[in-house]
């Protein structure tokens, strides 16, 4: 994969955001994906046209800090993973509460499995 | 001073993308503009359980007719990065031509309907005729107009004649003749200018934090341009970003007509070096394992594709960003403080592509 790979975990994850924005990078994205029973997800920057990459495997049932106070452009993406992925972003700065991409009434989790959830009243 | 919260879309006269702004005015001013989505969400992603890997290229193609071929590019060479096919130099190039042809008429359909926003009717039909040749050079090549459909895992499966190459050339000669025939009302008319300068203004630092791609960043002065990774065919091609310095609705517009001419050149230079070799090569081995991550400049901006590939036909996970995504929080900075009147004109500047949005 095009560019560098840097492992983040809960605690370290906005920090290490905020050091990429000390150094000039700009987040360009975040890509999510099933890891087993976890979800993975890349947090792309860029820099000079060098990609650099964190990676973050976390347990889909727990929230995942917003780094939206950080970057104001990760809120969208965040919440969009919120509604694709069921996954809770603590301090979203602008949460649509699972309703960015879709309907309140909606059950199912498009990108999980098997999963149902509450729709939303 | 009394807000008024004023909805803007998801259907209006002058914006033809279903998004909905909820607009909070103070006296004819926006104070806030919150967005709400999901109008046109069609779960594309989605499709990579179903269809195989080789299907997806259609389904890639889909998430915007207007720059299908870029995102079929891009599908096709993440897939074969994954897969370690090296594609011919002739098809790489044959991307590129097609590529820039779309670039040129999706840039070409904006300003028509940036120059319709301000009440430039007869601008809008000017740039509407022109484009119509791009359109013809597409359906002529390809059989279709604007999901031309052209690209395979390994390559092309079209290919342009010596006599296409001519009328090619002849009809790309007539719309830049005719373009910058236009170049004086874009950029020096007295409604342009009133209704665009000074107008949605984002500085060079807001772009860069907000992340803004494509146009949209380059018209607040920063030069980056993801063809100067020289992906594809473009590393054969000599090629400066177009960048203007204003940030406001003028300097965008400015950078979508430059590229305009900047597009009909990276046409004649990849048609000039334009070797002889196979369309595609043969597809062997497994399907895609592992993962990969490649980025391509639409007209819009920087589109980032993801694959995760398992090894079956199907891929584990397909993520596209589409450049009117990163530019929603810049639009987001640029609406407070604009009057009501301008929040068409801002939206329009940012060419957005809901369609792309959504997925």
């Amino acid at each position: 994969m095009q560019g560098k790979v840097i492992d983040v975990t809960l605690d370290t994850l906005v920090g290490e955001v905020m050091n990429m924005k000390n150094e000039g990078q700009r987040l360009v994205t975040y890509s999510a994906y099933q890891d087993g029973d976890k979800l993975g997800i890349l947090y792309h920057f860029d820099k000079d046209l060098e990609t650099t990459h964190l990676r973050l495997v976390a347990d889909m049932d727990k929230p995942i800090p917003s780094v939206s106070g950080v970057y104001f452009a990760a809120l969208l993406v965040e919440n969009e993973i919120r509604d694709q992925w069921n996954v809770k972003f603590d301090g979203l700065v602008l949460d649509f509460n699972r309703t960015l991409l879709l309907d309140p009434e909606v059950t199912q989790v498009p990108l999980v499995s098997n999963v149902k959830i509450e729709p939303k009243k | 001073m009394a807000t008024t919260v004023i909805p803007f879309g998801p259907q209006h006269p002058v914006l033809p993308e279903p998004v909905h702004l909820t607009l909070k005015v103070e006296d004819e001013i926006v104070k806030e503009a919150i967005p709400a989505l999901g109008y046109v969400h069609r779960g594309l992603e989605k499709l990579a359980d179903i269809r195989d890997f080789h299907q997806m290229i259609n389904v890639c193609e889909r998430v915007c007719g207007i720059c299908s071929m870029i995102h079929g590019t891009c599908y096709s060479e993440t897939v074969e990065e994954l897969m370690g096919i090296e594609v011919t130099d002739r098809a790489k190039l044959l991307r590129v031509i097609w590529s820039e042809l779309h670039r040129s008429h999706s840039h070409l359909l904006w300003l028509g309907l940036f120059a319709d926003a301000f009440g430039f009717e007869s601008l809008f039909m000017q740039f509407w005729k022109i484009r119509e040749r791009i359109m013809d050079i597409n359906e002529a090549t390809t059989g279709s107009r604007v999901i031309v459909s052209v690209n395979v895992i390994g390559g092309v499966r079209a290919d342009l004649s010596p006599e296409q190459i001519r009328w090619i050339l002849s009809e790309i000669e007539i719309v830049e003749k005719e373009v910058k025939g236009l170049q004086e009302t874009i950029m020096n008319d007295y409604t342009v200018k009133t209704r665009t300068v000074g107008v949605g203004v984002m500085t060079k630092a807001q772009a860069w934090e907000l992340g803004a791609a494509g146009p949209t960043l380059r018209g607040s002065g920063v030069a980056q341009d993801m063809r100067q990774q020289g992906y594809g065919g473009y590393s054969f091609l000599d090629f400066e970003p177009v960048v203007e310095t204003a940030g406001d609705c003028w300097a965008r517009s400015t950078v979508r007509f430059r590229e305009v001419l900047q597009s009909i050149d990276l046409v004649r230079q990849a048609i000039a070096k334009l070797p002889e070799g196979e369309l595609a090569v043969k597809v062997k081995g497994n399907p895609p394992e592992g993962e990969a991550y490649r980025r391509v400049e639409q007209p819009r901006g920087e589109c980032v594709y993801y694959i995760r590939g398992n090894g079956t036909k199907h891929l584990d996970r397909l993520r596209i960003r589409t450049p009117t995504f990163a530019n929603i929080p810049p639009l987001l900075a640029m609406l407070p403080e604009c009057e009501l009147a301008d929040v068409p004109v801002i939206v329009l500047s940012i060419d957005p592509c809901i369609s792309c949005t959504e997925r």
